[in-house]
């Protein structure tokens, strides 16, 4: 029972981490329709920034409100990049979707690179504040703390994304775009204040996806974001493109999957067994979990 | 000495678009009053809705067009539609995951006050509905949706895409009774294939075929002479009640 509780939560800690990324990507893919491979950068960025920021920023640190403060700085570092690269390579680019991969699959390989120019190769052990040390006694199950922290941040994230798309007007733009942009277009609206809004919100996302995986993983590496960006992508593909609520419940699923198989079977195979869902989903669901109402972005 | 003519409010010239290597508008010039209804008229392909997404700058185009004396050729979609142009499009363009009120309070423009009460008036059925998803709703709603949303700010043009298409006839009457409304205050251009509509609520009509304009007039002295329409629309019979040709659903 008590490694059923453990595989549970840690499936939905890494299911939590996987929407952080996905949800992001899911927007900007549903409203611009680009596929940004750079995403997985934007949290290699936060991750980064959050770790300079434990060891150097004046007011920040590696625990209590001095680490919030380093996340709150590799959130608004992984923003500013997903902004620039909005505004400088995306928006020249719109419509065409090749190019628009070959920049996002050049920034994807450039930043990891400029990072290990920068920090090397090798792990660097990421700031582990007290209140997430440990863990917590659940059911018989010795579980990491920090998993909680996770979903307890990504399940804020939904919250807001909802909130976001129910209560504000950019929201209504954003769900509206996702639907018919041009429409959205003729009704006077400049959807591209909405593209740079979608592509910062989704970078923020990223980059406390960056910040917490290193919670998560203990380290940071120059690539984990390019390796997380797999998964997410393929969270997005069985959630359905276009709905938030699909990519959390996708999220989980692939994060449930992975642990279980990886425990049941051969540690590693978790990763084929996902790959499998995705199969059967793309087989009997076209649209993803989301399905008919793959529109809707809420 | 005679006044001179009034400038037209839309003026478009020498309109090309190419869609994957097609040449589907090839020169379409035609000019629209600042009153009454023009309706825009052809076959089925012929390029009508092509045209009024090229004047919207929906598709890539060449050519000229100038709106209220402003040349809008390069501005864009949104800049266009600020000016002042209301869009209902065939598809009636409506956000299915929306609801009805979120439809109209997107088409809210800055600086104007909504006419809730306009809409209202027109289509009570849009104030009971409203919190309804617009994906819901049957063909006739959702075109009063579409008509509802331009009408909700003070535009200077409506066009007007097959507003009757697919729609069952006690909800077409509907909808040509509310287009004959609009057209009494905003100018409108009417994309149609419901001749009975146009006769009734159009003043001057522009017929493309092959994505060029074949002939501009009086509705009714194109609609009079069966030989001329029928050579022109492949129709003949324009005095039938306003029912769509293609039947539809309510």
């Amino acid at each position: 029972m008590s490694t059923v509780v453990l595989l549970v939560v840690t499936g939905l800690g890494l299911g939590a981490l996987y929407f952080l990324i996905a949800s992001g990507l899911s927007l900007i893919f549903g409203l611009m329709d680009v596929l940004n491979f750079a995403h997985g950068a934007f949290l290699s960025i936060g991750a980064y920034a959050t770790w300079w920021a434990s060891g150097h920023l004046p007011g920040a640190g590696s625990d209590g409100f001095g680490f919030l403060v380093s996340v709150a700085f590799g959130v608004a570092a992984g923003t500013l990049a997903a902004t620039l690269v909005e505004l400088g390579v995306i928006r020249p680019l719109y419509g065409r979707h090749r190019e628009q991969i070959l920049v996002t699959v050049g920034l994807s390989l450039a930043v990891p690179a400029l990072i290990q120019a920068v920090w090397g190769a090798d792990p660097l052990t990421f700031p582990r504040p007290a209140l997430v040390s440990g863990t917590v006694s659940l059911l018989g199950a010795a579980i990491p703390t920090d998993r909680f922290l996770l979903i307890a941040v990504a399940g804020l994230v939904l919250a807001g994304l909802l909130l976001f798309g129910s209560r504000t007007r950019y929201g209504l733009i954003v769900r509206a775009g996702v639907e018919d942009r041009a429409m959205v277009t003729a009704l006077g609206i400049d959807v591209r204040k909405s593209f740079t809004l979608v592509f910062a919100i989704g970078g923020a996302a990223a980059a406390l996806a960056g910040a917490l995986g290193g919670l998560y993983f203990g380290v940071v590496t120059p690539f984990q974001g390019t390796s997380l960006l797999i998964f997410a992508f393929i969270v997005v593909v069985i959630g359905g493109t276009t709905s938030t609520v699909g990519c959390a419940v996708a999220s989980v699923a692939v994060g449930m999957v992975q642990q279980f198989a990886n425990y049941y079977t051969v540690a590693g195979l978790g990763d084929i067994a996902v790959v499998i869902v995705l199969a059967a989903v793309l087989l009997t669901r076209q649209g993803g979990l989301a399905g008919a109402t793959a529109g809707r972005v809420a | 000495m005679s006044a001179a003519p009034a400038a037209p409010l839309l003026d478009v010239a020498d309109l090309h678009v190419w869609i994957e290597g097609s040449h589907i508008l090839q020169g379409v010039s035609f000019t629209v009053a600042d009153h009454g209804v023009t309706s825009l008229l052809g076959r089925n392909g012929v390029g009508k809705t092509t045209t009024v997404k090229a004047v919207l700058g929906l598709v890539p185009r060449t050519g000229r067009t100038v709106f209220a004396g402003r040349d809008i050729t390069a501005d864009p979609t949104h800049a266009i539609a600020s000016l002042g142009i209301g869009y209902v499009p065939e598809d009636r363009g409506v956000f299915a995951g929306l609801t009805v009120a979120e439809n109209l309070r997107l088409a809210e423009r800055r600086g104007q006050t909504p006419r809730y009460e306009l809409v209202h008036d027109l289509f009570p059925e849009l104030a009971k509905r409203a919190a309804q998803p617009a994906g819901t709703l049957s063909g006739g709603q959702q075109q009063m949706l579409a008509i509802g949303r331009v009408l909700l700010n003070e535009n200077r043009l409506l066009i007007v895409d097959e507003p009757t298409k697919g729609l069952a006839p006690r909800v077409v009457a509907e909808v040509a009774d509310a287009v004959a409304r609009v057209a009494e205050e905003v100018p409108v251009l009417l994309v149609e294939q419901n001749l009975a509509l146009v006769r009734r609520v159009a003043g001057q009509a522009v017929v493309v075929d092959a994505g060029r304009v074949v002939h501009t007039g009086a509705v009714l002295d194109l609609l009079d002479d069966a030989e001329r329409t029928r050579e022109l629309l492949g129709v003949s019979r324009t005095s039938a009640p306003a029912t769509h040709p293609q039947g539809g659903t309510a």
